[in-house]
C-alpha cells in the first residue's frame, strides 16, 4: 500500500470520528452525517488504485454500484417516515450480508489450510455477518407487519437456541482446524443465517429497536474483521468505531426503556407475557367510552391539554390532525403541549422526528422528565395510539414485563380521553389497567379519523 | 506475529476506544439518527466488495463480487439518504430550540 492511500485512508478515519462526535449533538448532527460521508468518498476514492480489473470485474462493479444506488436511494427517499426503523434494519442487515460474503470470497482463495489470521477473522465475518444480516431481515418484517409483532415462543426455544449457536462454533471451529472448504464455511454461513431468525424470534417489536442497534453493532464488528481479512485499514477503522459505539448506543437505547440489555434480548419478556396475558384475560371489564362531541366540549373549555402521542398516530399518519387540533385548541386559549416518551414510536427520538416533520412547534414537545409533573394541573391528557408508555402497571405490578419502565404519568391528568382503534393490547401485549380508570373515557377508531372528529366538534362548541 | 498484524491489532484496540469515548452522551432524540448514521458508516464494507469484485473471474467469484457490491451500495447510499432525511427534520427550528431548554444532556 502506497503512502498516498495510507494517508487518504487516515484522513478518512478521522472524519468518521468528527462526523460521530457531531452527530450526537442536536447542534451539529446533519454536519455530522456529510462528514462522515466525506470520509466515505475519500475512503473508497483511494481505494481505486488499488484495483486491479479483470474484464467481468468492472461490470460487475460497476452493475453493483448503479443498482445499489438505486435502492438506496429510492428507498431511502420513498421510505414514509413512519418506516424508518425497519428501513435502518434493512440497511443495516444488507451490510452484514456483504461482509459475510466478502469474507467468504476471501476464504474461496486462500486454500484449504490458510494460517489462523487470515481464517479466524474470516470465520468471524461470516459468523457475525450472516447473523446480522438474517436477523436484521426478521426485524425488518416484525416491523413491517410481514409477521406477527409479537414474541415468537416455544417450549425448548433456548435449548434449540443453544444448539444452534454451538452449531455454529463448532463449524467455525472445523474451518479453522479441519479444513477451509466450500461446504465447511457454506455450513457455518447457513447455520449462522439460522441462528439470526432464530434470536430475534422471540423478541417483541416493541424491543425491535434495542435488537437493530445491536445488530448494527455486529455488523461493525464483521466489516472490522473483514479488514483484518483483506489487511485493509479503512475497514478495520471504521468498522470498529461503529462496532463500540453501536454498543454503547445500544446500553442507552436500552437504558431508556428501563431495561437490562440481557432482559430484551433473552426470552424473559415472551414468558412473563403469557402469564400477564392469562391473568389479564380472565376477567371481562367495562370502559367508559363517549362520543366525538362530548369530547370536543371538554377539550375546548379545558385550560390546559396535553398530547401524548404514540407509534398509532404514527402509523395512522395523523400527526398533522393531532397538530391542527392543537391549532384549534391553542386560537381557544387552551394551553396545548406534547409529552414525549423516551421510546416513543417505534425508536428512541422518532416521535419527535414525525412531529416536526407535521411543523410541530420544538417548543410544544416535552420530554418525559420535563412534563412529568405538570400532568397532575393538566385538565386533559389526551392519549393518541399510545399504550404501554403510560400503562400504570410498570410502577404498580411487580411481575408485569414492564415493570421498572418510565411512564408518563398520563393517569395523573383530571380526564384521561384514550384514543384507540379496539381494545387490543399494546406492543408489549399486556392490558392497560389506565383504559379501566374512573376519570378515563374511550374513543374507539383511526387516529387520524378521531382527531378529525375531535377538531369539528371543538370547532363547533 | 508478524508486524502488520500487530498494527492492525493496535488500529483496532484504539478504534474501540475512541468508539466509546466519541459518544458518551447522546440526547434521546438524536439515537435514532446516530443508529443510522453508523450504519452508514460500516457501508465501508463497500471497499472491500469492490476489492474481491474487482478481480473475479470464475462464475463463483463473479456472483459473489456482484452481490457484494450490490448489497454494500445499498448500505452506503440508503444510509446516508436515510440519515440526512431524519436530520433535515430538525433544521430550520433552531432558533426555536435555543429558546426551550429542551436538549440539554440528561
Amino acid at each position: 500500500m502506497t503512502l498516498a492511500i495510507s494517508l487518504a485512508y487516515l484522513l478518512a478515519a478521522v472524519l468518521f470520528i468528527l462526523g460521530l462526535k457531531q452527530l450526537s449533538s442536536p447542534k451539529g448532527a446533519r454536519n455530522g452525517n456529510f462528514t462522515a460521508g466525506g470520509g466515505m468518498v475519500i475512503a473508497l476514492g483511494a481505494t481505486i488504485p488499488l484495483l486491479h480489473f479483470t474484464k467481468a470485474g468492472l461490470e460487475i462493479v460497476a452493475i453493483g454500484v448503479v443498482i445499489g444506488t438505486l435502492i438506496g436511494t429510492i428507498g431511502a427517499r420513498m421510505v414514509r417516515m413512519t418506516a424508518i426503523p425497519q428501513m435502518v434494519a434493512l440497511f443495516n442487515g444488507v451490510g452484514g450480508g456483504a461482509a459475510a460474503l466478502v469474507a467468504v470470497a476471501e476464504l474461496l482463495k486462500f486454500g484449504t489450510h490458510p494460517s489462523l489470521a487470515e481464517a479466524l477473522p474470516s470465520v468471524f465475518s461470516i459468523a457475525i455477518g450472516s447473523i446480522s444480516f438474517a436477523g436484521s431481515m426478521v426485524a425488518f418484517a416484525k416491523l413491517q407487519e410481514l409477521m406477527t409483532g409479537t414474541p415468537i415462543t416455544y417450549p425448548g426455544q433456548q435449548i434449540v437456541n443453544g444448539l444452534l449457536a454451538a452449531a455454529v462454533v463448532g463449524f467455525a471451529i472445523a474451518v479453522l482446524a479441519i479444513a477451509s472448504i466450500p461446504f465447511s464455511f457454506v455450513a457455518l454461513m447457513v447455520l449462522a443465517l439460522i441462528l439470526g431468525v432464530a434470536f430475534v424470534l422471540p423478541i417483541g417489536g416493541a424491543d425491535m429497536p434495542v435488537v437493530i442497534s445491536l445488530l448494527n453493532a455486529f455488523t461493525g464488528l464483521a466489516v472490522a474483521a473483514s479488514g483484518f481479512t483483506l489487511n485493509n485499514f479503512a475497514l478495520i477503522v471504521a468498522g470498529t468505531l461503529v462496532g463500540a459505539s453501536g454498543s454503547l448506543l445500544t446500553k442507552l437505547m436500552s437504558d431508556a426503556m428501563g431495561r437490562s440489555l440481557a432482559n430484551v434480548l433473552f426470552g424473559a419478556f415472551g414468558q412473563v407475557h403469557a402469564v400477564a396475558t392469562a391473568a389479564a384475560g380472565g376477567q371481562a371489564r367495562s370502559v367508559r367510552s363517549a362520543s366525538a362531541e362530548d369530547l370536543g366540549t371538554l377539550l375546548a373549555y379545558s385550560q390546559r391539554v396535553i398530547i401524548v402521542p404514540g407509534y398509532g398516530l404514527a402509523v395512522a399518519q395523523a400527526q398533522h390532525a393531532a397538530r391542527e387540533l392543537a391549532d384549534v385548541l391553542e386560537q381557544r386559549g387552551v394551553d396545548v403541549e406534547y409529552a414525549i416518551h423516551p421510546v416513543a414510536g417505534r425508536m428512541p427520538g422518532h416521535m419527535n422526528v414525525l412531529l416536526a416533520e407535521a411543523n410541530v412547534p420544538y417548543e410544544q414537545l416535552k420530554e418525559m422528565d420535563q412534563i412529568n409533573d405538570d400532568f397532575k394541573n393538566a385538565d386533559v391528557a389526551l392519549i393518541v395510539g399510545a399504550n404501554d408508555v403510560v400503562n400504570p402497571a410498570a410502577r404498580s405490578t411487580p411481575g408485569s414485563p414492564i415493570y421498572g419502565m418510565p411512564i408518563l404519568n398520563a393517569d395523573q391528568a383530571k380526564n384521561v380521553i384514550f384514543m384507540k382503534r379496539s381494545m387490543r393490547p399494546g406492543f408489549a401485549g399486556i392490558d392497560n389497567e389506565l383504559m379501566y380508570g374512573p376519570n378515563t373515557v374511550m374513543f374507539f377508531g383511526d387516529a387520524k379519523d378521531s382527531l378529525n372528529k375531535l377538531v369539528t366538534a371543538v370547532k363547533a362548541a | 506475529m508478524n508486524n502488520e498484524l500487530l498494527n492492525e491489532l493496535t488500529f483496532f484496540v484504539l478504534a474501540i476506544f475512541v468508539g466509546f469515548e466519541v459518544i458518551s452522551k447522546v440526547p434521546t432524540i438524536l439515537h435514532t439518527p446516530l443508529m443510522s448514521g453508523t450504519n452508514a458508516i460500516h457501508g465501508i464494507i463497500l471497499v472491500g466488495a469492490i476489492l474481491i469484485a474487482a478481480g473475479a473471474s470464475s462464475p463463483v467469484n463473479i456472483a459473489i463480487g456482484l452481490v457484494a457490491v450490490t448489497l454494500a451500495t445499498t448500505n452506503v447510499v440508503g444510509g446516508f439518504v436515510v440519515t440526512d432525511r431524519m436530520l433535515e427534520m430538525f433544521k430550520g427550528r433552531q432558533p426555536a430550540k435555543k429558546a426551550a431548554p429542551t436538549v440539554a444532556p440528561r
